[in-house]
């Protein structure tokens, strides 16, 4: 038990609670009644240990921290496999976890074969090997990267009972370093009449996007780099466009190829597959962002509380817009608000870790969290993204995506147990 | 002479502009790029010779792409790709004939991503020919119809005008 005031309902404490230097949480103490058992030598203490490895991987009691895939047997579909929020910390995705989704398998580029065009509407067409976009001057940046129909499930008329890797997981962030697509477009020379960029990959479907010209003038790059090593193979290896902030598909993997044109593709990905259906018929195009967004990790269903008594609550907020500004964190279903900590450092268009402490109880509470980025768009309530968007007419199977951009909140119930439910509050 | 030095001048300037980067690419021809040269845009730039017809079509659909698709187009493991149910919300099903806006899209795709087992193993000819098979089957298109570079991009789909950009400032 501790003696700090909550500044919200429902036992959510001030966020700077934990970070005060030690008195605040000490004031609070209370001895652990339960006896601990008398330490001992382990065996892994009384002899050497194993060969180091040349590639490191983790424990070998870690086994149950995957991704969880759709289509393992890699029938001829798409497949996706959605990264673990639940077991992770901070905001880094580690590259094994990284959410995937290709629309036909990983292509196995050898990386002195592959090249990458660019050409079209441009003064002078050009070629480069990984080798030579190796050598030029690198940029790097943290971002996300989020599947248009990530939390597509939440569109459901009920909640759906998952967990947030199957709710949210197909969102991840990583450090990407490589060259400005800027750069390369200097270098080839834009004609005046391009507008819009076409960008192929060499997998087997030639994935194609469309993306527009001030973009890429912007901040997109072809990145050659995930979090210090080359990317992975469900990454786009050798080479991915990166556009922060954008539907992730449109980040186009295993990246060959950008022609510069005067109009959009209209390839089958944006002009089919990545439009959404609103209520009435029409369906929106090009949506382009993931807007702000900010779900809870910690706890989250699976790992539930282990009886009463003092918490962090913990979760993962990001806008395509820019930094994250602010996270508010409920514990009473909406009715009280406290504002997180943000976990340093805050990026734009990159994951953030939100913190807050939390005296739980042992009574009923529903955890949910908002968030607002830097430039004061605010994560929009279910009921608001309902009213524009609609609703499934019955819940869909949870690895279905009716819709996309889904960036209203996710509410979490604790029972008397310390379980936890997936709700709409 | 004066006007040569001035454009010995203007030209290191351009030059200065473009040195942002070490310049690595390798000039690319027409002809080294034609392989891959593969976008079809709306307005049917990019289409190639060639053409095909909802005949010529049918026996490659039946080898080639029934297995998935079904019989004539009617769904199987993969999507239907003939029909066009009411479009109501997200619960109704996007087809080719209620949702693709362009039917220049169904040729690039095919193309370039068809069969899902052996993409770019069809020649433009077998491709016009299935783009017009499933225009056909769909009523788009007159039976008869032959598709090429001309035909295919004034094939006005129903759905045209159904889709509201969600960001048009940023395009």
């Amino acid at each position: 038990m501790t003696d700090i005031a909550p500044v919200a309902g429902n036992g959510l404490l001030d966020r700077r609670a934990f970070l005060r230097a030690g008195g605040i949480l000490i004031t609070g103490y209370v001895v652990n009644p339960a006896a601990a058992e008398p330490l001992s030598e382990a065996a892994w203490s009384k002899e050497p240990g194993t060969v180091v490895p040349a590639y490191g991987t983790p424990s070998k009691y870690e086994k149950a921290v995957v991704r969880t895939l759709s289509n393992p047997n890699g029938e001829p579909r798409n497949q996706h496999a959605r990264t673990p929020h639940q077991q992770l910390q901070g905001i880094v995705t580690p590259n094994g976890l990284h959410f995937t989704i290709s629309h036909g398998g990983n292509a196995e580029i050898d990386p002195t074969q592959h090249r990458l065009a660019i050409h079209g509407l441009v003064k002078r067409p050009l070629v480069f090997t990984v080798d030579a976009l190796s050598r030029y001057p690198l940029v790097s940046r943290f971002t996300f990267l989020e599947c248009g129909g990530n939390s597509a499930p939440l569109f459901s008329p009920e909640p759906i009972q998952a967990s947030v890797q199957a709710l949210h997981g197909l969102a991840s962030c990583a450090e990407w370093t490589g060259v400005p697509v800027s750069v390369l477009l200097e270098e080839a020379g834009v004609d005046p009449k391009a507008k819009w960029l076409v960008a192929e990959g060499a997998d087997a479907p030639h994935l194609s996007r469309s993306f527009p010209l001030g973009k890429a003038l912007d901040d997109a790059m072809v990145a050659l780099y995930q979090n210090g090593e080359r990317l992975m193979p469900g990454q786009g290896y050798p080479m991915r466009l990166l556009l922060p902030g954008w539907e992730g598909n449109m980040n186009v993997k295993w990246l060959r190829r950008l022609q510069l044109t005067d109009q959009p593709g209209m390839t089958y990905y944006e002009s089919r597959t990545y439009a959404q259906i609103l209520p009435g018929g029409k369906a929106y195009q090009f949506y382009f962002v993931q807007e702000v967004k900010s779900f809870i990790t910690h706890p989250s269903p699976g790992i539930g509380l282990k009886g009463a008594g003092l918490y962090e609550i913990s979760g993962l907020a990001y806008s395509g817009n820019g930094r994250i500004a602010r996270v508010m964190v409920s514990a009473d279903g909406g009715q009280t608000w406290a504002q997180a900590a943000l976990q340093e450092p805050v990026l734009p268009k990159a994951f953030t870790r939100f913190r807050i402490p939390w005296q739980w109880n042992g009574g009923p509470a529903v955890l949910q969290s908002r968030a607002w980025d830097e430039g004061g768009n605010a994560q929009p309530t279910r009921a608001q993204i309902v009213a524009v968007r609609g609703e499934t007419s019955k819940p869909p199977p949870v690895l279905a995506f009716p819709s996309q951009h889904y960036n209203g909140p996710t509410s979490w119930a604790i029972d008397a147990s310390g379980g936890v439910r997936h709700v709409y509050a | 002479m004066f006007m040569h030095r001035v454009v010995v001048v203007l030209s290191l300037v351009s030059g200065a502009a473009i040195a942002a980067g070490p310049n690595l690419g390798q000039p690319l021809s027409h002809a080294e790029l034609a392989a891959w040269d593969i976008n079809v845009l709306p307005d049917g730039t990019g289409l190639p010779k060639g053409s095909g017809t909802a005949a010529q079509g049918a026996p490659i659909y039946a080898q080639k792409c029934a297995a998935c698709h079904g019989e004539q187009g009617k769904g199987g493991i993969s999507a239907a790709l003939v029909g066009a149910p009411p479009m109501k919300g997200m619960d109704s099903p996007k087809t080719i004939a209620n949702f693709w806006p362009y039917s220049t899209t169904l040729f690039d795709f095919i193309r370039r991503a068809m069969p899902f087992t052996q993409p770019r193993s069809l020649s433009d000819d077998e491709v016009y020919a299935l783009t017009a098979y499933i225009l056909v089957q769909n009523k788009l298109i007159g039976e008869r119809d032959l598709m090429n570079a001309q035909t295919l991009p004034k094939v006005k789909m129903p759905n045209r005008d159904g889709f509201i950009p969600r960001f048009p400032e940023k395009m």
